[in-house]
């Protein structure tokens, strides 16, 4: 037996028998782990408040066969507290979290920059200073840069001609197969024609220039979630489920 | 690994949840040891269920009439309706022998992950319940975990424009458990709500 202690965000949960649970969570140096946490349902159990999503728990397991076993479980930060208020915060978040588990599909692989990404999303977003949509989408956007999918925004995806805002219209392309913003001479065909402003949004998001994105405007933001959400599934290459459940204020 | 009908049962009982393949074996293999009228009257039970048990037209509790037990006995307080994720949850409390009001089954928490939003659950069969005015109090017995909290959040901001006394369940201590044993969590939630006694 062979235990190792670590700290994590819960992601998931789901029900294991008459009174366990399988917790999948991200840890911090050992990567996305699911490990049993027995008798965590039961009324009377020591840890089972610790082991809910959006947890930032300090955690001992012992390595089991197919699933570890959490032995101890200690709380960092419960971010759900602030969360479960907030419908629409906490339907981001929900995106959040599922986001993270599918940029990390190999189990026990570390993803220490998607785990500090993923608490830095949560923290930020349970603060209730900008609005969860943006919050959101520049999670999605900065965990697409750190698996290696970042979508050019200022230069053509194809050519590498840059792009500004003094483009023509049909130059603003957004070719979600290209990986971004495409020049009029590469646009694809089915590439969609965002504004200005939206493409300027989104560089925003991705830079963490906060005060930009914070006076940007309603019609901007749908068009810029839009536009992320496709450029997030085209590249994982699957849905993220609770997408489509995310409620926007 | 085994032949024709026995390999069958064991297969379907395999198939129930927690029981295990060779759980499955011990149960076959008791069911064909056991008095044949037993195993008879078990299987006919089985039939009856599946033929007999639907849903309450209005509340979505288990029931053998188109509405159930509960929503048939007059004696029951037409002003309060406790809202419940599961059938199980209406009979935990009606355990409790102190709820005299009525229940709302939703089938299910919304859980985003999982894919269910608010358009899976019996949300809309609730705001019919409570369009007439009768009900005065509803009270969000949702599990005390993260989808049960969204979920009785995302109700209390749907009824609230209707007036309605909306109250939660209070999460606490355990009668029974040790305090030093409870989770920061639960004892603040416990703080939270703790009462004065009047002594």
């Amino acid at each position: 037996m062979s235990l190792y202690r670590d700290e994590g965000i819960v992601l998931r949960t789901q029900k294991l028998g008459e009174a366990d649970r399988i917790i999948t969570l991200l840890a911090k140096r050992t990567g996305r782990v699911r490990a049993v946490g027995k008798g965590v349902r039961r009324t009377k159990s020591r840890f089972g408040a610790r082991l809910e999503p959006f947890t930032h728990v300090d955690l001992q397991l012992y390595t089991g066969r197919s699933l570890d076993v959490i032995t101890q479980a200690e709380t960092l930060r419960p971010y759900g507290e602030r969360l479960t208020g907030d419908y629409p915060r906490y339907t981001a978040g929900v995106a959040m979290l599922e986001t993270a588990e599918r940029f990390t599909p190999e189990e026990k692989e570390p993803a220490l920059r998607q785990f500090l990404l993923l608490v830095g999303g949560l923290r930020t977003l349970g603060a209730k200073v900008h609005d969860p949509r943006l919050v959101l989408d520049a999670y999605l956007l900065r965990s697409l840069a750190v698996a290696g999918y970042a979508p050019s925004l200022e230069e053509c995806a194809l050519c590498g001609a840059r792009q500004d805002g003094s483009a023509s219209e049909r130059s603003r392309a957004f070719a979600v197969a290209a990986g971004g913003v495409t020049c009029q001479s590469c646009r694809p065909p089915g590439a969609s024609t965002p504004a200005v402003q939206t493409v300027a949004l989104m560089t925003a998001l991705l830079r963490g220039d906060w005060p930009d994105a914070d006076v940007s405007e309603g019609r901007h933001r749908v068009e810029c979630s839009g536009l992320v959400a496709a450029y997030l599934q085209w590249h994982l290459e699957h849905s993220i489920r609770s997408l489509r459940h995310v409620e926007h204020v | 690994m085994y032949e024709g009908v026995i390999q069958d049962l064991i297969d379907e009982l395999g198939r129930l949840p927690g029981v295990g393949p060779k759980g499955a074996q011990r149960i076959a293999f008791y069911l064909l040891a056991a008095d044949p009228e037993d195993v008879r009257r078990l299987a006919s039970t089985l039939v009856e269920v599946t033929e007999r048990v639907r849903f309450c037209r209005t509340c979505g509790n288990v029931a053998e009439q188109e509405e159930c037990r509960i929503c048939r006995d007059p004696r029951r307080e037409l002003s309060v309706i406790c809202v419940v994720e599961e059938p199980k949850d209406v009979a935990a409390v009606e355990k409790m022998r102190e709820y005299r009001g009525r229940y709302h089954v939703l089938g299910g928490a919304i859980s985003p992950i999982e894919g269910v939003g608010p358009e899976d659950l019996r949300i809309k069969e609730l705001m019919v319940r409570l369009a007439d005015g009768t009900v005065t109090e509803l009270i969000l017995a949702m599990d005390p975990n993260l989808e049960g909290e969204a979920t009785a959040t995302y109700l209390a901001r749907l009824v609230k424009p209707m007036g309605l006394r909306v109250t939660r369940p209070a999460s606490g201590l355990p009668v029974g458990g040790d305090l030093e044993y409870a989770d920061e969590i639960t004892l603040g939630r416990a703080f939270e709500g703790r009462r004065l006694l009047d002594v």
